[in-house]
């Protein structure tokens, strides 16, 4: 055991798996960020309005549909195949990226879309009754009242997908799960690499879910300070 | 012009369809000799320059001060300079006796106060007609007054309004063509004297019976 645990904490294990995090924190940032913006164009494309835009309704309601019914293990082997068919030496990396991009966006359409729908519709319409273009309306209205709804919830999803970022290493694709299996394949004790292993995601996870209640309580008191500019 | 009638007559519905929130099944508007056509983009916007609402439970913009609230569409929309925007709606504040509150936020306002915002907001589009849907239906009764007190200032101006209210004491006093209405239909009008005192239909005068007797 003690020989195990010798074996294991040695600077470059340690630094592999750091840098494992390290991938893991990344593909969350990149979810978050990317899915945060593709929530809102879904979001915005639902909620259009005219006979006109149907299709573009159409297509935004089966892309959210479509990525929040299937497993992230299937879409994840979507991309790889549809991927690797199309370039054949793309990084592994970018078949996550791009994996995490859809999934985070399918989920963050509706944590945004329930945001916005949280603003009094009476104050939409009376801005409409005054001409004010539509999304003129969600940019001055409806977002700065809606964040505070969708921030507390976009944290919380996160610390939920945090721990789906491990299925990537399915793929081949190198993180903080790939890494731990690394380095059992190097002979390491399995139980003490993935303790390990585990210990770290907690790491990641706890504090952000502390943040998200900490933003919670922090927003619902507050409002965007701003105005007519 | 007042307009009033039983609850579920169609009053709300009306002015909602007047400014093209809610379908009209029949009927026309005329906007400076020109039919309103709902359906076109271009028309509802034409009307809606010259058409303001006020509704019952204010609708203030909740994340805008009070001045934001009131600038904001001249600004945005009407292209107005900000300086005389902002000029006006001092001046309008002060016209519904809201001076001072221009930085307040809405929900630091008592809803009387929230109402004359409103009304400002809706008077500094400078609209040829403003629509009131039962503007004081929600507020304390000690509130209500404030609020009928600018309205009636605003009629002394000669601003047209069409006015939805259960409060019959004003419109008897302040309009000068009431509107009878029930289950969707206009059933009468004429001025406040031949509505509230020698109606001609049977169904105001049985509406007018009921309102007297409680």
């Amino acid at each position: 055991m003690a020989e195990d645990l010798a074996n294991l904490f040695t600077a470059g294990n340690m630094k592999f798996l750091l840098r494992g995090v390290e991938m893991t924190l990344l593909l969350t940032l990149i979810g978050g960020v990317t899915g945060l913006i593709g929530g809102f164009v879904l979001a915005y494309a639902r909620s259009s309005k005219g006979r006109l835009l149907a299709p573009v309704r159409w297509c935004a309601t089966v892309f959210v549909e479509f990525f929040r019914r299937i497993p992230f293990l299937v879409t994840l082997f979507l991309v790889l195949y549809t991927v690797q068919m199309v370039l054949p030496r793309a990084p592994l990396f970018w078949v996550a990226v791009i994996s995490i991009c859809l999934l985070c966006s399918a989920y963050m359409a509706e944590i945004v879309r329930a945001g916005m729908e949280s603003v009094p519709t009476p104050q939409i319409e009376t801005a409409e009754v005054m001409n004010m273009p539509r999304w003129r309306i969600t940019w001055m209205i409806v977002l700065p009242q809606a964040w505070k709804v969708i921030l507390p919830s976009a944290v919380s999803y996160m610390v939920m997908f945090v721990k789906d970022t491990a299925l990537a290493s399915q793929a081949g694709v190198f993180e903080l799960m790939f890494a731990g299996k690394a380095l059992v394949n190097r002979g390491l004790d399995p139980l003490l690499v993935f303790a390990t292993v585990l210990l770290a995601y907690f790491a990641i996870s706890w504090p952000l879910a502390r943040f998200g209640r900490w933003l919670e309580a922090r927003l619902a008191d507050r409002r965007l300070e701003g105005g007519v500019r | 012009m007042g307009l009033v009638g039983p609850s579920g007559s169609g009053k709300s519905t009306l002015l909602r369809a007047l400014v093209g929130l809610a379908p009209p099944s029949a009927g026309q508007v005329v906007l400076e000799g020109k039919i309103v056509d709902y359906a076109k983009k271009d028309s509802l916007r034409a009307l809606r320059d010259h058409v303001a609402i006020v509704f019952q439970q204010y609708n203030l913009f909740q994340n805008m001060t009070v001045l934001d609230n009131i600038i904001v569409t001249p600004i945005k929309v009407r292209g107005r300079a900000r300086a005389e925007a902002e000029a006006e709606a001092r001046a309008l504040l002060s016209r519904v006796g809201l001076s001072g509150k221009e930085s307040a936020y809405p929900d630091q306002l008592s809803g009387g106060q929230q109402q004359r915002v409103a009304i400002a907001r809706a008077l500094a589009l400078k609209p040829a007609l403003i629509l009131l849907d039962e503007v004081t239906a929600a507020l304390d009764p000690e509130l209500v007054r404030d609020v009928l007190d600018v309205i009636r200032d605003l009629a002394g101006e000669g601003i047209t309004m069409l006015l939805v209210s259960h409060e019959m004491g004003f419109i008897r006093e302040a309009a000068h063509r009431v509107v009878m209405m029930d289950a969707g239909r206009v059933v009468e009008v004429g001025p406040p004297q031949q509505i509230f005192d020698t109606p001609t239909e049977d169904r105001t005068r049985a509406f007018m019976s009921k309102i007297i007797r409680h």
